[in-house]
């Protein structure tokens, strides 16, 4: 199959390189600015005129979502919210074709914030203990988290990149084992109690600590970093043995360190789809029973 | 006295082996080691031998299929009522042979012992380390040959056939005390020896491996050290390396960084260290310093090889004799490393031996399919015959070559007008026009004005020479038959046949001249230049041209690429990036200034010197040259001026760009023709590229997203580059590994999984797997959580789906194929949802806006 797409593609003549060729011209621009903000451009205009309709329009007897322009708010807010939806499977499906999940993020972003316009306007302002403003409401959330993962997005990458010093996952896990395996026979000369520290720093599994710590980075039970205050405390029987010893745990806690902040890097890059995709399928959910009631009771 | 003694029972060997046996002719089968075919023997416990190419029939008296590496060698042990306890013996019926083989029969020299023959003396050159050369000049003597073995052991034969393969024998010391018994160049078993001070020489990987083995466990209580002669270690894995330093640090053996060995002596040995001699306890010294390819040996035989090329085989007939006569060469030694070519070869071989020179090879039927289609009605025979000579490059080939040229090459047939290839296309293939005549468009804005090439000539030569798009559209001018010479078969040539290397550089440097300027210019023009072009091969990072220097010739880059740079404030300040097929140094020529900058090769690559003067007198004739030379000048200069403008003003940018495009070069970007570059500041690490690739290719990802350097945010990922002259492809047994019609390096279902183009390529982009089963699809996934979920399944999950469709696939070599015939291009591109990958040829990347412009 793949032979005879190739075959396709020899027989497709003169510009099939040029195709090629534009691609390997390119550079790097990011989701917001892609196509000179295409989108961006686009979004504005949808919320531009949906505001001209909503102040000219005579809408009678008052603006609201039942009127004829309040439907067509509507449609296009449902319509933008399924489409919006999508994005999770666009991901996930990597089918042929010249799509490119940039230009899906870059409409997502945008069209995503339009949608506070179009959906404002479609409720005309009245907000009550309903399934409509559960919708709205839950929309708003949707779209609350989906800023701060655009500003994540926008502002992360930098510090994860750095904080990686060209090393991989998997390289950070391997430069701690090799610290432990020094640590624990640099250990050996060492009393019980000072033993015991060391020991409860190799013991403890360096993913350990809760959602709060991987966040905010702290991580107060460390116990490497108690086995450092405590050597400092205990007078030692081999002070030579000990340094050695408090050298490599100062290197374990700044491995740990680095490990700690490409969890917590990622965690800020991830926490917020944790609300986001949850919310966008409660929101698909009261939207679907908005709708229902809506022509239910016409 | 045998009829033939056979050496080397590898598949070749045991072919020829069985098939004298069964033929009756009195016989020997040598081997060095206690077991058949060492190299087979040595692979991995389980690991699956591929029989390629499958349309070749098999001839042979030993049976050969794809399988596993025990079952082959237990067939292979029954058929030579082979006894071997390492071996599961193999039940079921096979036809044996009563074969006469000596093991720990391993071979030091083969003369013969008839009358010295007139006038063949066989010259041995051998370079030395500084360059110099010696000429060793030996007489052959008639048959038969007397085969002295080490063990002193002498054997008589007529004919011999000599079937050792590639591998060659290790390495031996030269310092005093080699020869001392408790000096080995092997480690079964680190496990058997304790209490002992052991010192490791070299290290590669055999070397760590073994060194790490003989420290590896406290309760042995042996002294472990590890020599290395610098303080790198360039040949071993890096996650060997990494270990060692672990187990040095841990204090459970000692490296010894620039020390080599002096001298040894029972219990003690001598190093020279940068401090001076050391003399250190030593009961054991394990030498592992690679090995040495076995041309010395057979070249001591009285075989010559085609050429000094490291590459070389050596000259055979028809019927694979050599120069000496009744040394026979088959197998990998003679070029063939493919299973099933060895044991046709062992069969034929004896064959021809027995008398029947009317056999016809094995390869006969895919040769004639070669032919099939073509217009005339010829044998295979004049065929073969008919582009031998008409083709000038071929007219130095024997008809054994021939047809070994014609399995790696093809013949077509082109109406007049039809197009052979177009501009653009990627292609690194060699034509021959063997009749007809073709017209090459040289003016893209004009198809109608063309150049027109003979019968006999070549073309394409461009692509094969410097690995870069083709640079002009050819047409068939007439019906036209050419022969269309793969890159592997066209190096071939050229190291086979010296004349054939010289013709192809000879038109090559006339046709990059007369396209450097476009059109407009004739042979005639460039004839004087031509023949005082020189050809210099240049080291990566040399300088080709120095800044400040007063010399005037020009250059064409004819591989490789280069980088200009000057120094501005005291620093060199990278200017530009210039692929082959560029010239440069025209500006010291026509102004006769000095360098204004220094211009030095980004990778191994070679140029065309030419004469300054030469230049200029063409210059002189031709006005219209002379004045597009200038407005290129003009360019470039521009160019460097508005570097050098900004170095004032933004001193930083301009370091910036600097650092970062040599950053770029350094990792290797200056031999790609297409690589991924991640921008850190864009990427989220959601890791969507490598899961796209996986799922755009059989579920497994050839690309590591996080493993790479990283250069002010700029990061190149481990993905193929797709070089110009690709590393992999230099040791591919079946050549599976090819340039598809979108420039991608990829490798085909013919792979055999050998690890060698692994081994060879310098970015660790090519990874040995399995083709895991299809996984549950997205939807499944998605609604009811069945499967792994997008992206390359976890081992776990495809050993386990693997072993539910019954066996595990064959490891094969995967890489990075570009998405070739995926609409849409590149799907680690495509799926990336930030903006952060792109892939970008060097050409286009490595320029002061691209490198300096922000992105937010």
């Amino acid at each position: 199959m793949a032979s005879a797409a190739k075959q396709r593609r020899a027989q497709a003549g003169p510009g099939r390189f040029s195709q090629d060729e534009r691609r390997r011209d390119s550079d790097h621009v990011s989701f917001l600015k892609h196509r000179r903000f295409r989108w961006l451009w686009i979004a504005l205009g949808l919320s531009a005129a949906a505001i001209i309709g909503y102040a000219l329009i005579d809408q009678e007897p008052r603006p609201n979502g039942g009127s004829w322009y309040g439907y067509t708010l509507g449609t296009i807010g449902l319509a933008l919210i399924v489409w919006l939806s999508l994005l999770g499977v666009r991901k996930r499906r990597i089918t042929p074709g010249a799509w490119s999940l940039k230009a899906w993020t870059s409409a997502h972003v945008y069209l995503g914030l339009a949608l506070i316009v179009i959906g404002t306007l479609h409720t005309g302002f009245q907000i009550g203990w309903n399934v409509h403003t559960l919708a709205y409401v839950l929309m708003l959330l949707v779209i609350a988290s989906g800023i701060y993962g655009v500003i994540a997005y926008a502002t992360l990458p930098p510090a994860l990149s750095a904080n990686r010093r060209e090393m991989t996952r998997a390289q950070m896990l391997e430069a701690l084992g090799a610290i432990d395996r020094q640590l624990e026979a640099a250990a050996q000369p060492l009393g019980r109690a000072e033993a015991d520290l060391v020991i409860a720093a190799l013991g403890q599994d360096p993913f350990a600590g809760g959602p709060l710590a991987r966040l905010t980075g702290r991580y107060p039970f460390c116990a490497t970093a108690r086995a450092l205050k405590g050597l400092d405390q205990v007078g030692s029987a081999d002070p030579g043995a000990a340094e050695r010893v408090r050298a490599l745990l100062e290197k374990r806690r700044e491995q740990l360190a680095q490990i700690r902040g490409a969890l917590r890097i990622r965690a800020l890059l991830e926490i917020w789809l944790f609300v986001h995709v949850p919310l966008t399928i409660a929101l698909l959910a009261a939207l679907t029973a908005h709708v229902i009631s809506v022509f239910y009771y016409w | 006295m045998y009829k033939v003694a056979i050496i080397g029972s590898g598949p070749a060997g045991i072919s020829a082996a069985a098939h004298a046996a069964a033929l009756g002719m009195s016989h020997v089968l040598l081997e060095k080691t206690d077991h058949l075919s060492d190299t087979i023997f040595k692979y991995q416990k389980g690991k699956h031998v591929m029989a390629t190419p499958a349309n070749l029939v098999l001839r042979s008296d030993i049976a050969f299929e794809a399988g596993k590496r025990e079952t082959i060698l237990g067939i292979w042990n029954r058929q030579l009522r082979v006894e071997n306890p390492l071996v599961p013996r193999h039940e079921g019926p096979v036809s044996d042979f009563p074969v006469n083989v000596k093991f720990h029969a391993e071979v030091k020299a083969i003369r013969g012992t008839g009358d010295p023959i007139p006038g063949s003396v066989q010259q041995i050159v051998t370079r030395a380390r500084d360059g110099s050369r010696s000429v060793k000049e030996i007489q052959r003597h008639a048959p038969p040959y007397a085969i002295e073995l080490t063990n002193g052991e002498v054997v008589m034969a007529e004919n011999v056939i000599l079937a050792i393969g590639t591998q060659g024998n290790p390495n031996r010391l030269r310092c005093p005390g080699a020869d001392l018994p408790h000096v080995q160049y092997q480690l079964d078993d680190p496990t058997e020896y304790v209490d002992e001070h052991i010192i490791v020489i070299g290290t590669g990987d055999a070397g760590i491996e073994n060194a790490r083995g003989l420290a590896e466990d406290p309760a042995q209580r042996n002294t472990v050290s590890i020599l290395n002669r610098g303080t790198e270690f360039p040949t071993a894995k890096d996650a060997n390396v990494k270990a060692l330093l672990a187990d040095h640090e841990a204090g459970k053996l000692t490296i010894r960084f620039e020390s080599e060995t002096k001298a040894i002596e029972p219990g003690w040995i001598t190093l020279a260290t940068r401090d001076g001699e050391v003399r250190i306890r030593c009961d054991r010294v394990i030498a592992r310093i690679g090995s040495a390819p076995p041309r010395a040996f057979v070249e001591e035989c009285g075989i010559e090889f085609t050429s000094e090329d490291r590459g070389a085989f050596p000259k055979l007939s028809p019927v694979f004799e050599s120069t000496a006569p009744g040394i026979f060469v088959i197998g990998a030694l003679a070029g063939y490393p493919l299973i099933k070519h060895c044991m046709n070869q062992g069969y034929d071989v004896i064959e021809f031996i027995n008398g029947n020179t009317a056999l016809k090879p094995a390869d006969e039927p895919i040769i004639a399919a070669k032919f099939a289609g073509l217009p005339g009605k010829r044998s295979t025979e004049e065929w073969l015959e008919f582009l031998r000579a008409n083709v000038s490059i071929l007219n130095g080939m024997n008809p054994l070559q021939m047809r070994e040229f014609m399995l790696d090459s093809e013949v077509r047939f082109f109406r007049a007008g039809e197009v052979i290839f177009e501009r653009n296309a990627p292609g690194s293939s060699l034509f021959g026009i063997a009749s007809g005549s073709v017209a090459v468009e040289v003016n893209p804005a004009d198809p109608s004005i063309t150049v027109p090439i003979g019968t006999g000539s070549i073309f394409g030569e461009v692509g094969l020479i410097s690995g870069r798009r083709r640079g002009a559209t050819i047409r068939a001018a007439e019906d036209t038959i050419v022969v269309e010479i793969s890159r592997l078969a066209a190096l071939k040539l050229q190291s086979q046949v010296p004349a054939a290397k010289k013709t192809i550089e000879q038109i090559s440097i006339e046709r990059q001249l007369l396209q450097m300027f476009g059109s407009g210019l004739t042979p005639e023009d460039v004839a004087p230049l031509v023949a005082a072009a020189r050809v210099e091969e240049k080291r990566a990072g040399e300088v080709v041209i120095a800044e400040g220097a007063e010399d005037k010739d020009v250059f064409i880059i004819r591989r490789g690429s280069m980088i200009v740079e000057k120094q501005i404030g005291g620093r060199p300040v990278f200017l530009s990036y210039l692929p082959a097929g560029s010239y440069f140094g025209e500006m010291a020529a026509i102004d006769g200034s000095a360098r204004t900058a220094t211009v030095k090769a980004a990778i191994k690559s070679e140029v065309i010197r030419l004469p300054g003067e030469g230049f200029l007198a063409l210059l002189d004739k031709r006005p219209a040259l002379r004045e597009r030379a200038l407005k290129d000048m003009a360019a470039r200069r521009a160019t460097n001026a508005f570097i050098e403008s900004r170095k004032d003003s933004f001193s930083s940018a301009v370091d910036l760009y600097s650092e970062t495009a040599q950053f770029l070069v350094d990792n290797g970007i200056g031999e790609a023709t297409d690589v991924l570059l991640i921008n850190e500041t864009l990427c989220i690490g959601c890791d969507n590229c490598e899961r796209a690739c996986a799922d755009s290719h059989d579920g497994l990802s050839r690309l590591d997203r996080e493993a790479g350097r990283t250069y002010a945010h700029l990061h190149v990922p481990t993905s193929c580059r797709h070089c110009e002259h690709p590393h992999c492809m230099a040791d591919c047994p079946p050549n599976a590994i090819k340039r598809g019609p979108d420039g991608e390096v990829f490798i085909d279902e013919t792979c055999i999984g050998c690890g060698n183009c692994q081994r060879n390529c310098p970015y660790g982009v090519i990874r040995m797997d399995a083709k895991p089963p299809k996984k549950p699809s997205l939807l499944q996934w998605m609604l009811f959580g069945k499967g792994p979920g997008p992206g390359e399944a976890p081992y776990a999950w495809r050993k386990k789906a693997a072993e539910k469709e019954g066996a595990q696939k064959a490891k094969q070599a995967i890489k990075c194929d570009m998405c070739s015939g995926i609409d849409g291009g590149p799907a680690c591109v495509r799926a990336c949802p930030t903006g952060a990958a792109i892939r970008v040829s060097p050409d286009k990347f490595l320029t002061f806006t691209k490198l300096t412009e922000d992105v937010e």
